[in-house]
């Protein structure tokens, strides 16, 4: 069975500034990052529908310690944000001091762009990655 | 099924960076438990070893071929378990299985890691492999980030507030600190203080330095028998009476459970029901405290307390020798130390000394029944359930 959104198609979308996810037909929800079976049910008959890149942060973290190659990122903060069509998918959040962040990010509305990671020797090259900014 | 005991155990020291190998490390764990088993390496007939990290610790992969061949267990079948961090729980619930079947009578499990020899920013590096590498890592995950973002999740679902949760998490890490003094096999003999925990650098908001265990080397080697075959070589088996395992996808796709880890409420109620018993029934318990925050997640999930209350019935001293449920006795990941290919031998290795009676001045009198919880990356669980046979 063919993959219906492989990663390399839903990062070429994510850096032409499209979040992409998939459909179920089954039971309707959708599953974001994709995958072969709907996250919700199970079921592989999938379609590609387009979100609308708004959501909310449900949790978050300032990271101190980086992994090797990355220590100049620091400090960054990663967030996982729900998306208003449902699924949660985790970022970078800006457009907030790292040092300042506090409870009160939680539920804060944001937006959904992009950045890419580069990649290290462990990583197949360039990943984006959401980035998520105060909407 | 046939009943499954455990014969013998070895136990490294857990510690910092050690110049002995990876082999050297196991063997050295293997045949403590071969000799406490009363049996030579050539009565081994299948090595199951976990391993993470050798790859990149030492440039080793096929370390089981070795360590098999390095004990005198020649041309034994050795296969690798990599479940993370709870590589060497699946490798002994796999040799149950197998020994169970009647496939073998005696199987030698366990694990070993270097994941303090590989220093900080490479350990940082590698154990983020444990997330999914390509919808999370590129946002810099690590491994305190999953669960700094769970503790945020959990003050918010629970509605405990971050500074009582805190504090609620720095009694954990002060409690297996305490403990810690009492195990000459852990890396840390350190008392600490709830304000150490809160004082401490920030490695991951909220975690601070003392939330988290420590990078570790060491190794942890059990044997498994059939009854019948322990009988003949013990007066005091240990047998398994539950085991269970479970998986989950990435951190986002969990999001139905969060902060609770559906994994392990799978996992456990398999091994609960395969032994008849309930939390009730356990009188010792070594669970992942990876972070203090994953100690709370953890109990909650195994049964022990209600969601959001763990923390709680931390500080009330419920979770000390004496109390409701006596956790990580033995330090725990905290501070014995997290070797974590070798981590769920360890666990496994402190319930049977603990059924037996040999823990010294961290025994928990009379303990008869036991469970080992552990946690692999964001998604691999086993638990596995232990009982006096004898």
């Amino acid at each position: 069975m063919d993959y219906k959104l492989t990663f390399k198609d839903y990062a070429d979308a994510l850096t032409k500034g499209k979040l992409l996810g998939l459909k179920c037909n089954s039971c309707g929800k959708i599953t974001v990052p994709p995958k072969m079976a709907c996250q919700e049910c199970g079921e592989t008959d999938l379609e590609i529908v387009e979100m609308n890149k708004k959501g909310k942060i449900v949790t978050f973290t300032k990271v101190n310690v980086a992994p090797e190659g990355r220590e100049n990122e620091t400090p960054y903060i990663i967030a996982l944000v729900q998306l208003e069509e449902g699924p949660w998918i985790m970022g970078n959040l800006i457009d907030i001091d790292p040092d300042k962040v506090t409870m009160e990010l939680m539920d804060k509305e944001v937006k959904v762009g992009f950045r890419v990671f580069p990649g290290d020797k462990y990583s197949p090259g360039n990943q984006p990655r959401p980035l998520f900014s105060f909407a | 099924m046939r009943k499954v005991a455990i014969v013998g155990t070895g136990h490294t020291p857990f510690t910092f960076a050690t110049e002995k190998t990876s082999i050297e490390l196991f063997s050295e764990a293997a045949m403590d438990a071969i000799n406490e088993a009363n049996l030579k390496s050539k009565d081994i007939q299948a090595l199951y070893l976990g391993n993470c990290l050798g790859d990149f610790s030492e440039g080793q992969a096929m370390l089981q071929s070795y360590a098999a061949n390095d004990i005198g267990a020649f041309h034994i079948p050795a296969t690798r378990f990599e479940g993370a961090c709870a590589s060497s729980s699946l490798a002994i619930r796999d040799a149950f299985i197998w020994v169970a079947s009647g496939y073998y009578d005696i199987v030698l499990a366990g694990g070993v890691e270097r994941a303090a020899s590989i220093g900080t920013p490479l350990a940082t590096r590698t154990f983020a492999m444990f997330t999914d590498s390509h919808y999370e890592y590129p946002a810099g995950m690590t491994f305190p980030a999953m669960f700094a973002m769970l503790t945020h999740l959990y003050s918010k679902s629970y509605g405990v507030p971050l500074e009582k949760l805190k504090e609620q998490m720095a009694q954990v890490s002060v409690q297996s600190h305490r403990y810690g003094m009492l195990n000459p096999k852990g890396q840390f003999h350190k008392e600490i203080a709830k304000d150490d925990v809160l004082n401490g650098f920030m490695v991951t908001s909220p975690l601070q330095l003392l939330d988290c265990c420590p990078f570790t080397d060491g190794a942890a080697a059990v044997i498994l028998t059939s009854e019948e075959k322990a009988k003949e070589l013990t007066d005091k088996p240990v047998n398994i009476i539950g085991i269970g395992q479970a998986s989950s996808g990435g951190l986002s796709s969990q999001k139905n459970y969060l902060p609770r880890l559906r994994a392990r409420e799978v996992s456990v109620k398999e091994a609960y029901e395969m032994s008849g018993i309930g939390p009730e029934d356990i009188d010792v318990c070594e669970l992942h405290d990876c972070f203090s925050i994953a100690s709370l997640i953890a109990a909650e999930s195994l049964g022990f307390f209600e969601y959001g209350k763990a923390g709680e019935a931390w500080e009330r001293g419920d979770t000390e020798i004496g109390g409701k449920i006596p956790i990580n006795v033995s330090g725990g990941l905290k501070s014995k130390g997290h070797p974590i290919g070798a981590t769920g031998a360890s666990q496994v290795s402190e319930i049977y000394h603990q059924i037996r009676g040999e823990c010294g001045g961290r025994q928990v009198e009379g303990a008869k029944i036991g469970l080992t919880d552990t946690l692999g990356g964001d998604g691999v669980i086993c638990n596995l359930i232990m009982e006096k046979g004898w």
